[in-house]
């Protein structure tokens, strides 16, 4: 099972930028866009939210630090308690440096860790590129023709009206996921 | 007007590169032959770091008694270089985070490298500590992991143990923070690399990298939070936690609050002085002109100085305090640094510190190479004898006059330096040669910076009004000309 697109080749950012606006102000939904590096905004006119890895970061780091505070609590007044210089056994203000540092490791690690899972990345995947070429210096912007509304006509002329260096229909292989509809609302919802 | 302030701005990266040119140029050393330069100088890195791994092996072997210590002086040539490389290290953890945070964009263009070395800085570091145990097999002991011995953990009051922490995080996360921006350049060279060892390689680490939107996305928070959140605060706890190895003690010139933001502070001018030692040997050898312009140097020479500066308040104030303080062993130890038998060493950090990065406050000087290149030299010279005076001046003439002792440091200790600085150099040749020098995908993001508003200025929203014109103007939307609001 395969699926049909539309591919729009750019040549750089400002006409990928530009046409994704103009395709989306005219209610075409947009499957994804190729970036060989991150441009500011796109992902704003994209109508992507804000990524929510944070919560991710959060969470590790508070896990982290607060169980390695009492493993040193319990390390030092439970388990096996040494005297060390008169000092109480359980000297808190002397497991902060630790804290922070296995709290920052925690958070680090899962952070990439969580966008490695998100985004399916591991090592020695086949990557499924739409054009070799949107790693070095071209913009891709891929739609779903399978849509039976699906003017394939303005949707050519809008990509090329903003720069396209090509306009073609492909076949890709079928998503696991169902395609991300974004809403053309959600344009300034953040920041 | 505002517009008018960024359309005269100097573009970051010289020569009008396109993105493919990027791509072309960041590639071509990875791609051909190695030059006989770059043969030489791994030839020479190789020899030091052989003679560093004799020096190491033979004192592994005979104990620690092969260097210069004595009952007085338990810390000395080992320790410096430790707090040397850590402070090294530190400069490459500015620049990919610190700077990203203050949005310097020139950073594109230094990063890569610089965090690279970082990771061999630490790696050099590392080294110091775990030879000085005497027992090196037995360094795990100082993870605190269940055993049978009671259990016997680890004492967590010691700063000696933080540091064990702060170093492996900071080794750590300054890997992965190197690895997560390699991600997209691993796609890049994978995707130009048609067979072969190395594209198996890239095939492998860049981890099925497809440049979809929404991955970029993810990946740009992901970068942001290790950034901003973590990397940020780690590189200013890590040499904190450093300077409590001393500050906590109660050695006179050791026993100061002035440590953390004096030690942050040194390490940055020490780190930023190696970036630019480095950099400016890749920018003349590795046709890098272009990437690494004039503009790069200037903006890292003015942190240089301004490190220098804080460096220098440092000096200032740790002598001022310890005259003022009324407690004579502190008056003691400082009028020994400055007058006492290692003076030399005293004034050579000075010199070399204080007084070289002044030369910086001249433009030319700071555009011309050769004079940026020697002063860096002397600042990393400077910065070994700042640590150098720290550790062994407050040491070698404590509160007893009959324990007095002096310190030269013995050939095993002098070749196993050697030996860091070997291993650090062939691990960035090597790292020259297979992985790209140059961050591609952030570069070729920054190459129209200089035409676009910088954050805060006018900047045109690409909100529905502009998508609506969009459609009927050619026009891309970021160039469109629009009033200023001044």
């Amino acid at each position: 099972m395969s699926t049909r697109q539309l591919q729009s080749i750019f040549p750089d950012e400002d006409s990928v930028h530009g046409a994704l606006l103009a395709l989306r102000k005219a209610g075409f939904i947009i499957q994804e866009v190729y970036a060989p590096y991150a441009v500011h905004g796109l992902d704003r006119a994209a109508g992507l939210r804000r990524s929510r890895i944070g919560f991710v970061t959060v969470a590790a780091a508070a896990v982290g630090s607060i169980s390695f505070y009492y493993f040193q609590d319990w390390v030092s007044a439970m388990s096996w308690p040494l005297n060390i210089g008169g000092k109480p056994y359980s000297s808190a203000p002397a497991w902060i440096p630790v804290v922070f540092e296995v709290g920052v490791l925690t958070a680090g690690l899962a952070t990439v860790l969580a966008l490695f899972v998100r985004s399916g990345l591991y090592p020695g995947k086949k990557p499924l590129l739409v054009d070799p070429r949107v790693t070095d210096d071209r913009f891709a912007l891929m739609m779903d023709i399978a849509d039976a509304g699906f003017d394939v006509d303005e949707a050519r002329s809008i990509c090329r009206r903003h720069g396209a260096e090509s306009v073609k229909e492909v076949l890709t292989p079928a998503r696991r996921k169902k395609p991300r509809q974004p809403e053309i609302q959600s344009l300034e919802v953040w920041r | 007007m505002a517009r008018t302030a960024w359309a005269m701005r100097q573009p970051l990266i010289g020569g009008q590169k396109t993105p493919g040119q990027v791509t072309l140029d960041v590639s071509r050393p990875l791609e051909g032959r190695a030059t006989p330069l770059w043969w030489g100088a791994l030839l020479v890195s190789v020899t030091m770091l052989v003679a560093g791994i004799v020096a190491v092996s033979y004192q592994i072997k005979t104990g620690i008694g092969t260097w210069g210590l004595n009952r007085t002086i338990g810390w000395s040539f080992d320790i410096t270089n430790f707090v040397f490389w850590i402070g090294i290290g530190h400069a490459g953890t500015l620049i990919s985070a610190i700077l990203f945070l203050l949005r310097q964009k020139w950073r594109t263009s230094v990063n890569r490298s610089a965090e690279a070395m970082t990771l061999f800085a630490v790696m050099c570091a590392g080294i110091f500590p775990i030879i000085h145990m005497g027992r090196p097999w037995l360094a795990f002991w100082f993870l605190p992991y269940p055993n049978f011995r009671g259990p016997l953990w680890v004492n967590f009051r010691s700063p000696l143990l933080w540091d064990v922490f702060a170093i492996s995080t900071y080794f750590i996360i300054s890997a992965v923070f190197w690895y997560v921006g390699l991600i997209p350049d691993l796609a890049t060279l994978r995707d130009r690399f048609k067979s072969g060892f190395k594209q198996r390689m890239f095939s492998l680490f860049s981890l099925g990298w497809n440049g979809a939107l929404t991955t970029w996305n993810r990946y740009e928070t992901v970068y942001l939070i290790l950034a901003a959140a973590l990397a940020t605060p780690l590189v200013l706890s890590v040499h904190s936690i450093v300077s409590f190895d001393f500050a906590t003690s109660v050695i006179p010139g050791w026993h100061t609050t002035v440590f953390p933001p004096y030690f942050v502070a040194g390490a940055i001018f020490s780190g930023m002085s190696m970036v630019l030692t480095l950099m400016i040997i890749a920018r003349q050898t590795m046709r890098l002109e272009d990437y690494l312009t004039h503009n790069h140097i200037d903006s890292m020479t003015k942190l240089v100085l301004a490190t220098s500066s804080m460096v220098a308040i440092a000096y200032a104030t740790e002598f001022f305090v310890a005259l003022y303080s009324g407690n004579e062993y502190e008056r003691f130890a400082f009028l020994n640094r400055a007058m006492g038998p290692m003076a030399w060493s005293y004034w050579t950090m000075v010199s070399c510190n204080v007084l070289v990065p002044q030369i910086f406050w001249f433009r030319r000087m700071r555009r011309t190479l050769p004079v940026v290149f020697v002063a860096t030299i002397f600042v990393n010279v400077g910065m070994w004898f700042e640590r150098f005076v720290i550790i062994t001046t407050s040491l070698h003439r404590d509160f007893l006059p009959s324990s007095w002792a002096s310190y030269t440091p013995t050939l095993i200790e002098i070749l196993t330096l050697v030996g860091s600085f070997g291993l650090f150099f062939t691990c960035f040749l090597i790292f020259c040669r297979f992985l790209p020098m140059i961050a591609m995908a952030e570069v070729k993001g920054v190459l129209n910076a200089h035409l676009r508003p910088e954050h805060g200025e006018a900047e045109p929203q690409p909100d529905l009004e502009a998508a609506a014109m969009a459609e009927t103007s050619p026009v891309p939307l970021d160039l469109k000309p629009e009033e200023s609001p001044t």
